[in-house]
């Protein structure tokens, strides 16, 4: 039986770890690779690389990140933020990346998941949405682009069916009010997307506790969940997060 | 020599990798000579059936591996590699007219079912870690691999059930996800390099295969 996923996500910036890193009992938190490798013996599923580097010279050591974890990783690892073109997209995944995952770009031209995923298939292509709750209805969600800053109009439900019908392998789906909260998934987000298309689903933005792991399964009904700063602090460790999970009848891999 | 094959879609250095990591010294190349020469070869998967059949056929891989696959030498192919193995595939193709592949196993690589018989509906692609059920106990490919193992998968493609298969795995449908032909001829369809643990100790086991007298 297929399981689910458990996801650990780093930000990286000229090739280093940033935002939140202190783990525990690791010769340098900062290096991207040491840092997954660490999470692979945990069994994590998979890593996603957050490329925040802000200008675009300097994407340069994402690509020999991407390199180098394509030697050093055995498992499967997605690179995110700041594509912009079918050639960005090309370039990461010539140097080893399994997955992109695209957000923004998508978002202002949509076709470049219909050219990315024709060209590299579409479980290569993660489309990332970052949704908020709408003010006036709080059954609807918002896409918001540029790092959260930029509100589209476009509703995240309906914009999640487009790129899945464009192409989209998964989307990844953030939760800009349950973000850095700690207070849990938005799970009537994560469910609403998840019952809408037929590609998986990774929920993200908010865990803090073991319960909310399982929640985004259960209640979100997700295919995978994603977390950053409670693995990257060693305040969890995946294990712990699987072991969890196996015990309210969640399939995972341990 | 382990010739890892390149038809020109995309980055092989974690196929590569892995060999390298089980004791094997594997090269990248697209060339057929090479290819001929090689004590061992590995087919990767990248992009499409229609897309890599027809670099291969571009680059006059098929006809060597056909021959080398006959002659008996050990061979790997993983995910697409392995549907590469298979007559034909339908991925990019015209509707009735599957692209050809090697042709080692009878019948057509074809679309993974979105709901089952029960019509539970199932997320394609197929994607992340799910069971390899072993068909018969003690095959080499997986020795010291217990029955049920988790691998790595993504795909939405999957071989058609055929009596070379040597594991099988379930998501919409039951499908083969290892065959073999002949002694030496493997496929799988998750990624042994992507499968931590698991993945290298299957490519320590091919290690084992490649290097018999």
């Amino acid at each position: 039986m297929l399981t689910k996923r458990v996801i650990p996500c780093m930000d990286v910036a000229e090739g280093r770890v940033v935002k939140g890193v202190n783990f525990v009992n690791l010769r340098d938190a900062g290096d991207p690779i040491q840092l997954a490798q660490r999470y692979d013996e945990q069994k994590a599923d998979e890593v996603i690389f957050l490329d925040i580097t802000a200008t675009s010279d300097k994407r340069a050591t994402t690509v020999d990140l991407a390199a180098r974890a394509a030697g050093e990783l055995h498992l499967p690892y997605t690179v995110g933020g700041g594509f912009r073109t079918v050639e960005d997209i090309r370039t990461m995944i010539a140097a080893g990346a399994d997955k992109v995952s695209v957000n923004s770009a998508a978002v202002a031209d949509p076709s470049l998941i219909t050219r990315a995923s024709q060209a590299f298939g579409c479980q290569a292509i993660i489309v990332a949405i970052d949704a908020k709750r709408r003010a006036d209805n709080p059954n609807k969600w918002e896409v918001y682009v540029a790092g959260g800053r930029k509100a589209t109009g476009i509703d995240a439900v309906e914009w999640a069916v487009e790129a899945a019908r464009r192409g989209a392998g998964e989307i990844l789906l953030t939760s800009m009010d349950c973000d850095g909260s700690r207070d849990g998934f938005d799970c009537a987000l994560t469910r609403a997307v998840a019952r809408a298309v037929d590609i998986p689903v990774i929920a993200s933005g908010g865990v803090g506790k073991l319960e909310h792991f399982a929640q985004g399964i259960l209640e979100g009904e997700a295919d995978a969940v994603l977390a950053a700063s409670v693995f990257h602090f060693g305040e969890l460790t995946v294990r712990q997060v699987k072991e969890y999970m196996a015990a309210q009848g969640i399939p995972v891999r341990l | 020599m382990i010739a890892v094959v390149d038809y020109r879609k995309g980055n092989l250095s974690s196929v590569q990798r892995g060999l390298q990591d089980a004791g094997l010294d594997a090269r990248i190349t697209d060339e057929a000579a090479a290819i001929a020469r090689a004590r061992a070869i590995v087919l990767p998967g990248v992009g499409s059936f229609a897309d890599a059949a027809g670099s291969m056929e571009q680059l006059g891989q098929m006809e060597v591996l056909r021959q080398r696959i006959a002659a008996g030498v050990p061979f790997l192919g993983i995910c697409l590699g392995m549907h590469l193995l298979f007559e034909g595939g339908s991925e990019h193709a015209a509707p009735g007219v599957p692209t050809p592949g090697l042709g080692v196993i009878p019948g057509t690589v074809d679309a993974l079912p979105a709901a089952d018989g029960a019509g539970r509906t199932y997320k394609i692609p197929h994607v992340g870690w799910n069971n390899v059920d072993q068909c018969v106990p003690g095959n080499p490919l997986f020795a010291g691999i217990a029955d049920g193992e988790y691998f790595y998968f993504t795909h939405s493609y999957a071989a058609p059930p055929c009596s070379a298969a040597i594991a099988t795995a379930t998501h919409s449908v039951e499908f083969p996800c290892a065959v073999q032909v002949g002694e030496a001829c493997f496929g799988v369809q998750f990624h042994p390099e992507k499968s931590s643990d698991a993945g290298a100790a299957l490519l320590r086991n091919f290690a084992a295969i490649a290097n018999r007298p």
